[in-house]
């Protein structure tokens, strides 16, 4: 086929196609500019237009000296802009900027087509950055326009017929449609990756950090970002019992809580549990980080989750997709009946020095107090009477923070707190661990079930007491009850510093709200969640319990054969062939070719009936009847008795064979 | 050769067995399903690539999005498939024709397809063996498109344009979709007229090259009247057609009567063809002069006439002549 493909390069776009090309082509770029560097959209602006000026004004396209020092500054403005980094948003930025500069020597219809797919590549690239309704919605955009370009180039008239190029691409998008979602549902899928990720591709997700440091979780407060999603199987536990257990940290270096890694060789703690299991199942936002967010005291593990010694459940990949998974806590337990000397000795470390005020403090509650209750509850009156405020923006600490904090400032938020109210129970000589997490969450009436945002981040303490094992002691609820009770939005009283969606004026906007993230809670579970696994839970519910990939693979290949054979009946049924009356007429003429006779390409039907009645003369009458009914029936009103009629005539015309 | 080498020979040339559309009895050649092939073009295989790229990438980053897009255009990718082929399907030949031309020139084949399923097809080109570029046009629902051929002639006589391909690429120029067809079409080539100048029949002083059945009356001026298609531009009155009420000829006495015989045994050339082509050249140049002329062959003779239909006549016989042993 080398003529035709001689014949389909050379021929050079026209404006029309132009003007397709780079309207879509902003519409890709919309979907980046807000993540491409300043410097690369300057670029992309002033190559649109000037490819612009080049179409408008008749400019000859830049030629290699221009175009190869172009090529190479951008790269290495690339790699400067990222410091080297190959990651997710170099990539992005040098596919876009070769796009750009492809567009630039662009000439026949080849070269266009060849920027049209880079372009759909590009697209498929902004899903990297987020995959929200708006930007599925977003994408519909340069697809079809990309389409439409398409479309314009395989025409090679110069009249231009915009419209029709726009509805033929919408009718091919919607004809795929059908396709593509039999595609989306049935197509084996496979758990990713298959290769390595970019390191910077998760560096926008948000959760809780694998260390405390005074000022991480009044941070992380600041963000309304869901940070998972739950639906209880039954009625949800009280607000106060709703700690969503994260990192546990049993190791204070003077500065940050943290999990050394002698933490994972301690012996595993006991748990025993009393009364009704909570069941719930747990929506969670990818965050980068191994954790499992599980309401405290899970009693079952996960689906494929690890447990640490100290109950931290963990994944073993950081979790960098948004997964689901079934929960099952039971609210009244007891952890850990017995220490290990081995536990109990790491549980009581702290460093060698610092914060002599507040191990003066905790050696005289020691001294005075013989009961490890009585001293959990003296520091905890310590904080609900003595002036302690809970704020989102404590003042900065000196080097002894926690003496800093606890005679000093006396303002904190829930680190801070925890973390000083752990340090004083070491000192003191009572085994106590700092464990992050979050604590309440909105139940969404809409969907009913419960949204915990990264606003609702906390940070609490266990303490292990002879005979009840680890106690659970919340030292924030000392100093502002309701933080615990209503959630942060009552607790803290400027307000106006939280993130809108965790204030609670605005009662309209909240209710908006809610329905929003109803919808978006079910894009996320059927659409962006739709992996492997919910795959597996869908067909279950059709066939069966085990739907092995064999069968899948014969019902995918099934349905969309089934699909396609529809919308192959639909568009290529030959409409020619279906005029009844000429089937009919074929019939006669079949009967009179037996006869020896064939009608003349230009031998219209009057003059073959004559023919034909001198020729057969027996037969003279039935064809004269017949032709006449044809005419009447081709070049009148047609009616189905007459087609009737004249099917009958025909029926009825006895031909001997020659 | 012998009859099986022949057959073996016939039978190697593999583009014998794909499927051609032919005439029948009533329509010209229709492209009906059996007869359209379809493939990726250059740029489909490229699509390919591109969609089995952005589906690796959609398993690897778990992009449920790319799913949707991947599959999305791959979707359209099938979806392209049906309509470019369905842009080629039940299209009729409906007629295919071409004048005649001398040898040495362009023959244009005009190819005209009939639409007869109702909806518009877009760019649809045809070219045939021995066309210069394919050609395309667009066809609106029932209605009929016309594509013109250009193809170079080198000998006299019936040429054969060759299969004609009819192909499309419409909608996306991600596949295409192509049929041969068997049209009964066939070119007449006139030979080659000789070089002008180098000897004229009806140049008078140059006696032997055609003869004279009575003396032109060139002399006798009798008048003017309207410009007839046929008369020679030499006899325009220019100064009467200035005024501009019409294009003038002038008009002698006893022009009737002239006319020149063409005569084979009165040509010369090194061989057959040259004398032919010397021929032609004097048949064009008796047309031009507007005078009656006839035409000797060795096996045929067309008696002396003027007009269009005379002078493609004389050149056809020309063009088929078969030359004396």
């Amino acid at each position: 086929m080398s003529v035709t493909r001689h014949a389909l390069r050379n021929f050079t776009p026209q404006r029309r196609d132009v003007i397709w090309l780079l309207l879509s082509l902003l519409a890709v770029w919309g979907l980046h500019i807000a993540h491409l560097p300043l410097w690369i959209n300057g670029l992309m602006a002033l190559i649109f237009g000037w490819r612009w000026l080049i179409e408008s004004r008749g400019w000859s396209l830049p030629r290699m000296p221009v175009l190869l020092p172009l090529t190479l500054l951008g790269i290495a403005g690339i790699v400067a802009s990222f410091d080297g980094l190959f990651g997710r948003d170099a990539s992005v930025a040098l596919l876009t900027l070769m796009l750009g500069l492809k567009l630039l020597e662009s000439r026949t219809s080849r070269d266009f087509m060849l920027v049209i797919f880079i372009a759909y590549f590009l697209t498929v690239n902004a899903f990297l950055f987020g995959q929200s309704m708006l930007v599925a919605a977003g994408m519909l955009i340069p697809v079809t326009g990309l389409t439409a370009a398409l479309i314009g180039l395989q025409k090679p008239q110069a009249d231009a017929n915009h419209g029709m190029q726009l509805r033929l691409a919408l009718t091919l998008l919607g004809q795929a449609i059908p396709l593509m979602l039999v595609l989306f549902v049935l197509f084996p899928r496979l758990p990713g990756p298959l290769w390595g990720v970019p390191k910077d591709s998760y560096k926008s997700m948000t959760g809780l950090s694998d260390r405390m440091r005074l000022g991480d979780i009044s941070e992380l407060s600041l963000s309304g970002a869901t940070a998972f999603r739950v639906s209880f199987a039954g009625a949800p536990p009280k607000a106060s019992q709703l700690y969503w257990r994260g990192p546990v940290f049993g190791f204070f270096d003077g500065r940050e809580w943290l999990a050394d890694a002698r933490a994972a060789y301690l012996p595993r703690e006991s748990l025993s549990v009393r009364g009704e299991a909570v069941r719930y199942n747990l929506t969670l936002e990818p965050h980068n980080q191994p954790w499992m967010l599980v309401l405290d005291m899970p009693s079952q593990l996960p689906e494929g989750a690890l447990a640490s010694p100290d109950l931290q459940i963990l994944a073993r990949e950081p979790v960098r997709t948004r997964i689901r998974y079934e929960g099952v806590s039971h609210t009244d337990y007891t952890l850990a009946s017995q220490l290990s000397p081995v536990a109990e000795r790491y549980l009581l470390q702290l460093p060698q020095q610092g914060n002599p005020k507040a191990r003066a403090l905790a050696e005289q509650w020691r001294a005075q107090l013989t009961d490890h209750q009585a001293i959990v509850d003296a520091a905890l009156r310590m904080f609900r009477q003595q002036n302690f405020y809970y704020t989102l923006t404590p003042p900065p600490l000196g080097t002894n923070s926690i003496d800093d904090f606890l005679f000093n400032s006396r303002r904190g938020f829930c680190e801070h707190y925890a973390g000083s109210f752990a340090f004083l129970m070491r000192a003191a000589g009572i085994p106590a661990r700092v464990v992050t997490g979050y604590q309440g969450g909105e139940l969404n009436p809409v969907g009913q079930y419960l949204i915990v945002r990264q606003s609702d981040a906390h940070a609490w303490t266990e303490v292990w007491l002879p005979n009840r094992g680890w106690v659970r002691v919340d030292p924030t609820a000392a100093v502002s009850p309701s933080r615990i009770e209503a959630g942060i939005a009552s607790a803290i009283s400027e307000t106006a510093s939280l993130p809108l969606l965790a204030r609670r004026d605005y009662p309209l906007l909240r209710k908006l709200y809610l329905n929003w993230d109803a919808v978006n809670n079910s894009w996320n579970q059927w659409v962006l969640g739709y992996n492997q696994q919910k795959q597996a839970e869908l067909l279950s519910r059709f066939f069966g319990a085990s739907f092995p990939l064999s069968l899948l693979t014969a019902l995918f290949i099934a349905v969309t054969a089934l699909v396609l054979g529809v919308i192959s009946w639909i568009l290529l049924r030959d409409k020619t062939a279906r005029d009844p009356l000429q089937r009919i007429y074929a019939r006669f003429l079949r009967k009179m070719a037996r006869a020896g006779l064939q009608q003349a390409p230009q031998e219209g039907a009057q003059d073959f009936s004559h023919r034909a009645q001198d020729q057969l003369p027996m037969q003279a009458a039935k064809i004269a009847a017949i032709t006449s009914l044809y005419l009447q029936l081709r070049y009148g009103r047609p009616s189905a008795a007459s087609l009737h009629a004249l099917k009958r005539e025909i029926k009825k015309l006895g031909i001997k064979k020659l | 050769m012998s009859r099986p080498a022949a057959f073996i020979k016939s039978s190697l040339n593999w583009k014998r067995w794909l499927r051609t559309a032919r005439a029948d009895a009533r329509r010209g050649p229709v492209l009906t399903t059996r007869h359209i092939y379809i493939l990726p073009t250059r740029a489909g295989t490229l699509y390919g690539t591109i969609i089995i790229a952005m589906l690796l990438g959609s398993i690897n980053y778990s992009l449920s999005l790319g799913f949707v897009l991947t599959f999305l255009l791959a979707a359209l990718g099938i979806v392209c498939m049906l309509h470019t082929w369905r842009n080629l399907a039940w299209l009729e030949i409906s007629h295919c024709q071409a004048s005649p031309v001398f040898a040495g020139e362009n023959a244009a084949l005009e190819i005209r397809l009939q639409e007869s399923s109702g909806r518009m097809r877009h760019a649809i080109y045809a070219y045939c063996e021995a066309s210069l570029q394919p050609q395309s046009t667009d066809i609106p629902p029932r209605q009929s498109g016309t594509i013109t051929l250009a193809y170079p002639t080198t000998r006299r006589g019936w040429s054969e344009p060759g299969r004609l391909t009819l192909f499309t690429v419409f909608p996306l120029g991600l596949l295409q979709a192509w049929s041969y067809a068997d049209t009964d079409c066939r070119v007449l080539v006139y030979p080659r007229p000789a070089a002008s100048g180098s000897s004229s029949a009806s140049s008078t002083d140059q006696a032997g090259k055609g003869s004279r059945d009575s003396l032109l009356g060139d002399q006798d001026f009798a008048g003017l009247r309207h410009y007839r298609p046929g008369d020679s531009p030499r006899r325009i009155d220019w100064k009467a057609s200035s005024r501009e009420q019409g294009m003038y000829s002038k008009h002698f006495q006893g022009e009737p009567v002239s006319s020149v015989w063409l005569d084979w045994h009165e040509t010369k050339g090194a061989d057959g063809e040259e004398r032919i082509c010397q021929l032609v050249r004097w048949i064009l140049e008796a047309h031009q002069g507007g005078g009656r002329y006839g035409l000797r062959l060795p096996h045929l003779t067309l008696a002396a006439d003027r007009g269009e239909a005379h002078y493609h006549r004389c050149l056809q016989a020309l063009a088929l002549m078969e030359l004396p042993a």
